[in-house]
């Protein structure tokens, strides 16, 4: 049986652990909720503008619409954004999007890779240190952006992405990124952002009201569209942020909860080391009378 | 007639009002009561509204879109100062 003295330091140990990971866990549950709210207050204007975008482009024949962001070509320059934290002890929050990119880079665009036309751009730097050791062609990270999340500074690089799609720089961008489900669940997503689908193909037809169009149809799409896609990319950098915060939250009530079922093995050890002592004890004590009696 | 004003980071304002000036990309235009149905992309500028107490209200907005269907207008604005 282990000494007394040991049993004790881990326990307090244990418990000085315990308190940091509960402390996380408090910290994280309220950066969640706060990291909700934004995700909650961009729903409407997302609806909103998605709904417009149906109403605009249901009276437009497509052939009539010249979206620079819906060129399709066959993907032979492609450029993949990673969406990670830049903050770890959030389970495997990260480690699944790594897992995720390092597949559809060797299953999808394996070729891409060889000829050097695969580009990734990192947002967070968890995912930025594990790439950068390998031989991939990375843009300027993007790791700040965490720390002043607004729609502004999450456009900015939307927008430098969409004008190198329009330049031809890249034939298609893929998102690779956790979706917030709840606090427990990510959902792991991975979708295309360019090229875009002007018409929301296998919607319903209704009858589209007989609007007036200011300036015209043609300008209102070609205004409505970049507008949807920074709202995606938006969506998709702010729901990473939401699940990491859910992640770290749950990660470290796991912990808190470890912590605390070995605290009670530990002083339940501890304590039949100490009832063992006193026994001995007893019975030095006990055996030393008898002998002095003999 | 009903309005929302909304930006990506919040719901700025919603609310019967009586009459909308906004500025639209082919000039300023007046939204009042029964106003046909409109899509118009708006410029940087002023959105004033008159509401139910004849008080004005009066936003400054970074370019957006506006929608008017039967009496209910929305208003998406890329920012609000």
């Amino acid at each position: 049986m282990a000494n007394l003295k040991a049993i004790r330091i881990r326990i307090t140990s244990f418990k000085s652990t315990r308190q940091i990971t509960s402390a996380m866990k408090m910290v994280s549950a309220a950066k969640l909720r706060k990291a909700q709210d934004k995700i909650v207050r961009l729903r409407p204007y997302a609806i909103k503008l998605h709904e417009l975008l149906i109403d605009v482009s249901l009276s437009l024949a497509d052939s009539e619409v010249e979206n620079i962001y819906g060129r399709v070509a066959s993907p032979e320059k492609v450029l993949i954004v990673v969406v990670t934290s830049n903050r770890g002890l959030c389970g495997a929050f990260n480690t699944n999007v790594i897992n995720e990119t390092r597949r559809v880079i060797s299953e999808e665009y394996a070729d891409q890779l060889r000829k050097g036309n695969l580009s990734l751009l990192t947002i967070g730097k968890k995912g930025f240190d594990y790439f950068r050791k390998q031989k991939i062609k990375m843009l300027p990270e993007q790791n700040n952006l965490f720390n002043d999340l607004t729609f502004e500074n999450v456009t900015i690089i939307a927008e430098q992405i969409m004008s190198s799609f329009a330049l031809s720089e890249y034939d298609r961008v893929v998102l690779i990124y956790n979706q917030f489900k709840n606090a427990a669940v990510q959902n792991l997503t991975n979708e295309v952002f360019l090229p875009v689908e002007t018409v929301p193909s296998g919607k319903i037809i209704t009858t589209p009201t007989d609007y007036i169009y200011e300036p015209d149809k043609e300008e209102i799409i070609q205004e409505l569209i970049p507008k949807s896609l920074k709202i995606q990319f938006y969506k998709a950098v702010l729901d990473s942020f939401v699940a990491e915060h859910g992640a770290r939250m749950t990660a470290m009530h796991k912990a808190t909860d470890n912590a605390t079922a070995l605290i009670r093995d530990m002083t339940l050890q501890y304590n039949k080391a100490r009832q063992a002592t006193i026994t001995n004890q007893i019975l030095e004590v006990v055996s030393g009378a008898e002998a002095l009696k003999g | 007639m009903k309005i929302e004003i909304i930006t990506p980071d919040k719901r700025i304002f919603e609310g019967e009002i009586k009459s909308v000036r906004v500025p639209g990309k082919k000039g300023s235009f007046q939204v009042l009561k029964d106003h046909a149905p409109i899509i118009s992309t708006l410029e940087n500028g002023p959105v004033r509204m008159i509401d139910q107490g004849d008080k004005e209200i009066i936003y400054e907005i970074s370019g957006g879109v506006i929608e008017v269907k039967a009496n209910k207008i929305i208003l998406l604005a890329d920012s609000v100062s």
